[in-house]
């Protein structure tokens, strides 16, 4: 097959992957927030409840799309189009194993940041032409504690990007392959050097996907549903597809940056080999099970302790961190 | 070399192109399958049932505004540090001491901003 036609059936599995988690996470997430509210979730639809999210998406597809009066048509038209586009694009350098990989960048970890970082733009276009103070509200808000945390998530993995001498996010797994101490993983994690990182790298993360208890810009008890108030329908869908498919995005990042990616030392290589994408896929989901923990137990926190939390600690300690352990890994080789 | 990068690149182009295809696509099944009965009241912008009390595009505060002009600055400065990041295992000591100055200069900036406030909610 010609080159193209490969490329762009990968364009389609990353975008039938993106729609795929879409589905399974919104069940998953009601299935875990369920069960740590001690009640049982979606049981009624197939099997368990499996089925409820995708009867859902067809409830989406068939809802009647509203368009309030006082709307900037086209602005609130683009909108769902400019946070959509970007998160599918976000997909592009994820490594899923040694030979699954969409693209294989070299800058493959500053491109993913670019995608995820474009999508404040859509979100804040989303609030402002709603015509709608609550969306305004939260499309500011969105905007301004997506931009104040690029910095310190830009500066927090900067450290490894030292150590492996490469931005490639490929490149990054095949240095933690092997063990040390005969059983532990050389996983970024196991790395002392790097767990002031692999925190600020949490929080960072967390807030740039809109995760509870970061979540201002949508917060139910607040501003009704923040930027999407006005949204209906598919455009509701896409805006909220994108949302989960970022959560898998910096999740699959994290897992990428301090788990090993598809690695597992544990196992011999043809097996691992072999195996890639799916311990690619499982240790995100593990990735995004804790996100949702963490989503049912912590209090949303306020904006303005969420701006100055990245303003005047994460940034400081981020850059610190930077020169220690360039110091560190010059002095180490 | 070059070859393996123009696909990389044909292949991000494409994740455009169909994503650009794919969000027109699902907004006209639903527009096709859902139905469609507008009325006034339908068409009026949610404020909880109460009528919205003056223009919707406001005046906002302008500490959103200090905070983005802070964070252009601070964002290239982060793409700087990324190529030096790349290269830092094949570089001698002394671009690591020269790096530190900017970084140095980058924290003075950020703690000029602190003195004067811009990093304070208000």
């Amino acid at each position: 097959m010609s080159t193209l036609g490969i490329s762009a059936l990968k364009v389609l599995a990353a975008l039938g992957l993106m729609l795929g988690n879409g589905v399974v996470m919104i069940y998953m997430l009601r299935k875990v927030l369920g069960h740590l509210h001690i009640r049982l979730g979606p049981i009624h639809v197939g099997w368990k409840g499996t089925l409820q999210t995708v009867m859902d998406v067809l409830k989406l597809l068939t809802k009647e799309d509203v368009t309030p009066r006082a709307v900037d048509r086209w602005l609130f038209r683009l909108a769902p189009a400019v946070v959509f586009v970007p998160s599918l694009m976000a997909y592009a350098a994820l490594p899923f194993s040694d030979t699954w990989r969409i693209t294989n960048l070299d800058s493959g970890l500053l491109y993913t940041f670019t995608a995820l970082s474009l999508i404040p733009i859509g979100i804040l276009m989303a609030g402002w032409a709603s015509a709608n103070k609550w969306s305004l509200l939260g499309g500011m808000r969105a905007a301004a504690q997506q931009i104040a945390y690029e910095v310190p998530l830009l500066l927090s993995v900067l450290p490894i990007v030292m150590l492996v001498g490469s931005a490639n996010l490929g490149t990054i797994v095949e240095a933690q392959q092997g063990t040390f101490l005969a059983v532990l993983p050389r996983w970024f994690i196991v790395n002392p050097l790097f767990w002031p990182t692999f925190l600020i790298f949490v929080v960072a993360s967390l807030v740039e996907s809109n995760q509870t208890p970061f979540d201002m810009s949508e917060a139910e008890s607040e501003i009704v549903a923040g930027f999407a108030t006005e949204y209906s329908a598919m455009k509701f869908g896409l805006l909220f597809l994108s949302e989960f498919s970022n959560q898998f995005i910096v999740s699959a990042l994290g897992v990428t940056l301090f788990f090993g990616g598809w690695t597992l030392p544990w196992l011999p290589a043809s097996v691992v080999s072999a195996l890639g994408p799916v311990i690619f896929l499982i240790k995100t989901y593990l990735g995004i099970f804790v996100m949702m923990w963490i989503r049912g137990t912590f209090p949303r926190v306020r904006i303005d302790q969420v701006m100055q939390l990245g303003w005047q600690r994460l940034i400081p300690i981020s850059l610190v961190w930077i020169v220690f352990s360039g110091i560190v890994i010059k002095v180490w080789s | 070399m070059v070859e393996s990068v123009t696909a990389d690149h044909t292949v991000l182009l494409m994740f455009i192109i169909v994503g650009a295809i794919f969000v027109p696509l699902t907004l006209t099944a639903s527009h096709l399958l859902a139905p469609s009965k507008h009325d006034e009241r339908k068409l009026d912008t949610y404020e909880c049932g109460s009528e919205p009390i003056g223009p919707p595009w406001v005046q906002f505060r302008v500490g959103y505004y200090v905070y983005a002009l802070l964070f252009v600055v601070f964002d290239i400065e982060t793409v700087f540090l990324y190529p030096w990041a790349v290269a830092f295992d094949r570089m001698v000591v002394f671009v690591l001491a020269e790096m530190i100055v900017f970084i140095a200069i980058l924290a003075g900036g950020l703690a000029y901003a602190w003195k004067e406030g811009a990093l304070r909610w208000r």
